[in-house]
C-alpha cells in the first residue's frame, strides 16, 4: 500500500471539507473494497477520509412508506434490524448474505452502493426496489444512479448520506455466490411495489441492470413459471475464471425464478 | 504519514507510532509481538486474521491500525484465563481435535466465539457451517471444527463467557 494522509472527521461538514480541493483524496466507509484495492496498489489516494467517526451517518429509520438506512450502517446491522425485517424482509436477508460475518461487521450500505462493484449485492436492492439515494447535495433515483462499471452519478466530493427504500408488497433476492469471495456471480432482486414490478440483476454484467421482459411478464403473472422461458443475451455479460458470459446469462433466469419463489413465500 | 495510535489490546493499554497505511494485523504482530493472529490470504477471504474489535469479529488484515484508535481489541492471546485454564472455545477445539496444521485456528476460534454470542449460545450444525463461510481451513478439517463449536456453546454459557 502506498502511504497517504489519514483524516477522521466527526461530522459531514468536516468530511466534505477534508475532501474539498483534493482530486486524489478518497472517502472510506467500511473499507472492505478500498483497503484491498490500496493493498494491491491499484489506487494511490493522496488522502483517505475515514467516515467511521461520523455518528450521524449510521442508523435505520422506518415509517409507513419505507425504510431509510444511513450510509454508514453496517451490513450486520441491516441484517439483524427488526425494523428492516418487518418492513422489507428481502433487504435484511440480502444484507445477511453479503461476504461473511466479519465482513458484514465492517462493510456499509453507503460504501457498497457508492463503489458500485459489478458483483455487489446492494445495487440490486437499490435498483430492484426503486430506492432513492440521498447525498450531501441532492437526491438521486436508482435508475439515474448506477452508470457503469464502478461508476455512479456521484460527483467528486459528493457523499451518500442515506438510502430510502419504499416498502414492497413482495420482494425476494437470490444469488449464486462465488464460493471463495461470496460475491454474486449472479444475483437477482425481484420486487412488486406500488410502482410496479422490477427485476434487477447484479454480478452478471459490468453494472446492475433491469430485465424489462421479466418485469412485464411478472406484472401479468407474478410466478416463477411466468419467466422460465425469458433469457437475457450473453452479449456484454461478464466472463472470467469463475464463469462464462453464457453461464451467467443462464444463471440470471435461474436466480430470477428462485427470487420470485422467495418473494411469494 | 506517521500517527500515534492508542488502543486497549487484551485488556492492556497499547500504543505506538504507525504509518497511516499500517494494517491492524501488522500493528498486532510487528509492533506488539502478538503473532497468534495470522495472515493467510491477505485478501479478506480466509479469516486467519480475525480478531474482535469492540466485541465484534473483524478481519484485521482489512482495517487500518489507526481505525482501531481508542478501541478494545481482543486477540487469541487474550482469551485464556491463565496458562492452565483455556477459554471454553479453545478447550473444545483441543478436546475435539479441531485442528490439523493449526494455521487457521486462531481465526476460527475468534470467529466461533463471536458466532456463539450472536446466536445467544444456541447453534445447530447448519448454522455453524454457514457462519464459518469467512474462515477457510485448507486441511479440510471443518468436521471437527463444527463439533468443537457446538460443544463450546453450552460450555461458554455455563462459564459465563
Amino acid at each position: 500500500m502506498y502511504d497517504f494522509a489519514y483524516h477522521r472527521p466527526k461530522t459531514m461538514a468536516e468530511a466534505t471539507a477534508a475532501l474539498k480541493g483534493k482530486p486524489e483524496a478518497r472517502p472510506m466507509s467500511g473499507g472492505m473494497t478500498l483497503i484491498p484495492t490500496l493493498k494491491q496498489r491499484l489506487a494511490k489516494p493522496s488522502d483517505v477520509v475515514d467516515l467511521n467517526g461520523i455518528k450521524e451517518l449510521a442508523g435505520i429509520k422506518v415509517d409507513g412508506s419505507g425504510v431509510t438506512v444511513g450510509a454508514m450502517t453496517r451490513h450486520a446491522d441491516v441484517a439483524s434490524s427488526a425494523d428492516v425485517k418487518g418492513a422489507i424482509p428481502a433487504l435484511a436477508d440480502l444484507a445477511g448474505h453479503i461476504g461473511d460475518p466479519a465482513v458484514r461487521n465492517r462493510g456499509t450500505m453507503g460504501g457498497s452502493v457508492a463503489n458500485n462493484d459489478p458483483a455487489a449485492d446492494y445495487p440490486a436492492a437499490v435498483l430492484g426496489l426503486d430506492a432513492t439515494v440521498t447525498t450531501t447535495s441532492r437526491t438521486i433515483k436508482a435508475d439515474d444512479f448506477f452508470k457503469g462499471l464502478f461508476e455512479t452519478a456521484l460527483e467528486d466530493g459528493e457523499l451518500i448520506t442515506s438510502i430510502t427504500f419504499p416498502k414492497a408488497e413482495k420482494a425476494g433476492y437470490m444469488k449464486f455466490p462465488n464460493p471463495a469471495s461470496r460475491y454474486a456471480m449472479v444475483g437477482v432482486f425481484v420486487a412488486k411495489t406500488a410502482g410496479g414490478v422490477r427485476v434487477a440483476v447484479t454480478g452478471a454484467g459490468p453494472c446492475v441492470f433491469r430485465v424489462k421482459a421479466m418485469e412485464d411478464a411478472l406484472a401479468r403473472n407474478f410466478s416463477a413459471d411466468a419467466i422460465k422461458d425469458i433469457k437475457v443475451p450473453a452479449d456484454g455479460l461478464n466472463s472470467d475464471i469463475h464463469g462464462s458470459a453464457e453461464y451467467r446469462a443462464h444463471l440470471v433466469t435461474v436466480m430470477a425464478r428462485r427470487a420470485v419463489d422467495q418473494a411469494n413465500k | 504519514m506517521t500517527i500515534n495510535v492508542a488502543m486497549t489490546v487484551n485488556g492492556k493499554a497499547a500504543s505506538g507510532k504507525v504509518e497511516a497505511r499500517t494494517l491492524l494485523v501488522q500493528f498486532l504482530r510487528e509492533h506488539l509481538g502478538l503473532t497468534g493472529t495470522h495472515v493467510g490470504c491477505d485478501t479478506s477471504q480466509c479469516g486467519a486474521c480475525v480478531v474482535h474489535l469492540d466485541g465484534k469479529s473483524i478481519k484485521s488484515c482489512t482495517i487500518l491500525a489507526v481505525q482501531a484508535e481508542g478501541g478494545k481489541v481482543t486477540t487469541i492471546e487474550g482469551l485464556a484465563e491463565s496458562a492452565e485454564k483455556l477459554h471454553p472455545m479453545q478447550e473444545a477445539f483441543r478436546e475435539n481435535h479441531a485442528l490439523q496444521c493449526g494455521f487457521c485456528t486462531p481465526g476460527m476460534v475468534m470467529s466461533a466465539i463471536d458466532m456463539v454470542k450472536r446466536h445467544n449460545y444456541q447453534l445447530d450444525e447448519a448454522t455453524v457451517r454457514r457462519e464459518l463461510e469467512g474462515n477457510l481451513c485448507r486441511c479440510t478439517g471443518y468436521h471437527n471444527i463444527v463439533k468443537a463449536i457446538l460443544a463450546a456453546a453450552p460450555a461458554m454459557k455455563s462459564a459465563g463467557v
